[in-house]
């Protein structure tokens, strides 16, 4: 039997990942220091609207480093969504490299509705990974790439791919290349320890850019995700800072009498909301960045604070007690008048809208428990979305379809990414200590 | 506790009853008078006074009725300000029955020493968001602040600051947990 030798035309797009690891790398003020206590995933809950993908063990030439491959993090980051349910690779009847070896009846019997092949080939320090998705049912190819990158950004590769394979499926972006903030806590000898902490999307590569023996709270990314915004109280009171990640230059921009808080980034990233109680209780006012002039936001004896930009960046939302207790609440412009939004329950805050304007996420509480729920803008309805009892602090997916939260598990926090639906739940939790506060990273370029 | 403020207040008051008492004439003391636990002071001109008389060397019994009630005020204010923790409800700033007389206490004690100065620290418990509860912690510390200016403390010598929910008194979950850490503290610096 004489061999047929298939080329494949793959487009000719071909990317170079340099990653957010090597930016990271180039810390004069800090040292970037990696962190032994990685954040790492655990399924909680299975799935059962999930769509069936096969994600194959990529064939290897070159020299590969061991340890995570390319198709366990695809994999991990395509489930992590929890739309997705993964064959484990046991199961597979042919672990099929190209195109010619994928005998699409294997995969139906399996019940698998897609299957991405491919295969990494190293040399002289660079990888490139050659990546296909078929549809099972229609046996066509939906996506066919290359990508390379240097072989120590290869974690970056692989985030690049489950970026490309969710878009495939979904025409939704990934959001897997993207970067989360967060705050650490441990103590030692009743000495407190806090970090400011950036990771991947799954919460490897994880490095410090900040620690003190002092709170820091409420990190937030500027759209361009070159800095972090942040309070902390290393000065014994809390302000607002900012800082650039790739420089670890920081710049205290908000130190009044009172609380300096709730650092909230407009969307052109010129300027920042933040609540003050300088003028005699907390209100929220924004921030021009270049000349530091303040405008006054609310007005009112009760606690405004926690505002965050809508998405178009016109209008903002905010949590009050002007009504008895925290609420809630919506201005359609910096001038207008505020509107309440949530009624279903006594105690809702920490707005966060997604960047689609599509819902707004917000700590919420039910009974006794705490969790975190969301409006939908349009219909004004109310969906619960987690199940757990102390939850804090939601973040959405700059692609709108997954929610990172902090929620308490036994003594400890630790941060937790499910559906923007709801539902199937994968908790981080650090090896020791408390994990809190994640901001989620914008998408880059 | 109670009682060594109780002796300070005791030794205070001897103090001014010594220096109130004094003359230079001799005087003798009734037995089970509180001076007999007074010790004899040297003065200059070598005299030996005895505290616990008064001025025509009638050795009068102790303290007046007045000043034996105002000992014991005294020593219930100091006792009372041996509280320095106030606990506050869910999601309120209001501050309790309980609270109001020991506040008084403080706010009294300012008054009367006004380079004494407080660090007012308000708290809440770890539910619900982090920047509301950093709002409530600086609205309780407010609100005992007020509190202490209107009984008497200038505001010159009282301090604010909120740590929200980030330092709780006790770790750990529930609602005995949570009672305790929705306080004020007064820091005495």
């Amino acid at each position: 039997m004489t061999q047929r030798i298939l080329t494949m035309p793959l487009p000719q797009k071909s990317h170079t990942v340099t990653g957010f690891a090597l930016m990271a790398a180039i810390l004069t003020f800090l040292a970037a220091t990696t962190v032994h206590a990685e954040l790492l995933i655990r399924v909680t809950e299975g799935a059962d609207s999930a769509i069936p993908v096969s994600i194959v063990p990529f064939a290897e030439s070159g020299a590969i480093p061991p340890g995570d491959k390319v198709s366990s993090i695809v994999r991990d980051d395509l489930v992590m969504t929890g739309e997705f349910r993964s064959l484990a690779p046991e199961k597979m009847l042919s672990l099929p490299s190209r195109r010619d070896e994928v005998f699409f009846r294997d995969w139906r019997m399996l019940g698998q509705r897609y299957v991405l092949v491919g295969g990494l080939t190293e040399k002289a320090g660079q990888v490139q990974a050659r990546y296909e998705l078929f549809d099972v049912n229609t046996e066509k190819r939906i996506l066919g790439e290359t990508a390379s990158a240097p072989v120590a950004n290869l974690r970056s590769l692989a985030h690049h791919i489950s970026d490309k394979v969710y878009e495939a499926i979904t025409g939704v972006p990934g959001a897997f290349s993207t970067k989360l903030a967060y705050i650490t806590l441990d103590k030692h000898n009743g000495k407190s320890r806090y970090r400011l902490q950036v990771s991947d999307v799954d919460g490897k590569r994880a490095q410090i850019r900040l620690e003190s023996p002092e709170p820091l709270l409420s990190p937030a990314w500027s759209p361009d995700g070159k800095k972090l915004a942040y309070v902390s109280f290393e000065t014994g009171k809390p302000a607002i800072y900012i800082h650039e990640m790739a420089s670890g230059k920081r710049t205290k921009i908000a130190d009044f009498p009172g609380l300096n808080s709730a650092p909230a980034w407009s969307h052109d990233g010129q300027s920042m909301l933040m609540t003050l109680s300088k003028d005699g209780n907390a209100e929220i006012y924004q921030m021009d960045l270049q000349s530091r002039q303040l405008k006054r936001l609310t007005n009112h004896w009760a606690i405004d604070t926690e505002a965050s930009w809508d998405s178009a960046g016109k209008g903002l939302f905010f949590t009050s007690d002007r009504s008895g207790g925290p609420q809630i609440y919506y201005k359609e412009n910096v001038n207008a008048e505020p509107r309440r939004i949530t009624f279903g329950s006594r105690y809702n805050a920490r707005p966060r809208p997604d960047s689609n304007g599509k819902f707004v996420y917000y700590v919420h509480q039910r009974d006794r428990a705490f969790g975190i729920a969301r409006t939908n803008l349009k219909t004004g309805e109310e969906t619960v979305l987690t199940r757990t009892e102390s939850d804090e602090s939601p973040s959405v997916s700059p692609n709108g379809r997954m929610l990172i939260y902090a929620t308490k598990q036994g003594d400890s926090s630790v941060l937790t990414v499910i559906s923007a639906d709801g539902g199937d739940a994968y908790s981080l939790p650090a090896s020791e200590g408390d994990v809190r506060e994640p901001a989620w990273g914008p998408l880059t370029r | 506790m109670k009682l060594s403020a109780q002796a300070k207040v005791f030794a205070v008051l001897l103090s001014v009853g010594l220096f109130a008492g004094c003359s230079s004439t001799g005087d003798t003391m009734e037995d089970g008078a509180y001076g007999s636990d007074v010790e004899p002071i040297d003065q200059q001109g070598g005299s030996t006074v005895y505290g616990g008389g008064d001025q025509d060397g009638i050795s009068s019994s102790a303290l007046t009725d007045e000043e034996r009630s105002n000992a014991q005020r005294q020593a219930e204010q100091a006792a009372l300000r041996d509280i320095t923790v106030f606990y506050f409800d869910f999601d309120t700033a209001e501050i309790k029955q309980e609270a109001r007389d020991v506040l008084i206490a403080h706010a009294r004690y300012l008054a009367n020493n006004p380079g004494q100065k407080v660090r007012i620290e308000g708290h809440a418990d770890e539910r619900g968001s982090k920047e509301y509860n950093l709002a409530l912690g600086e609205r309780r510390a407010n609100a005992v602040q007020r509190f202490l200016i209107v009984n008497g403390a200038s505001r010159g010598q009282l301090e604010t600051i909120s740590y929200g929910e980030e330092k709780p008194a006790v770790m750990g979950s529930g609602e005995s947990v949570w009672a305790q850490n929705r306080r004020v503290e007064l820091v005495f610096q």
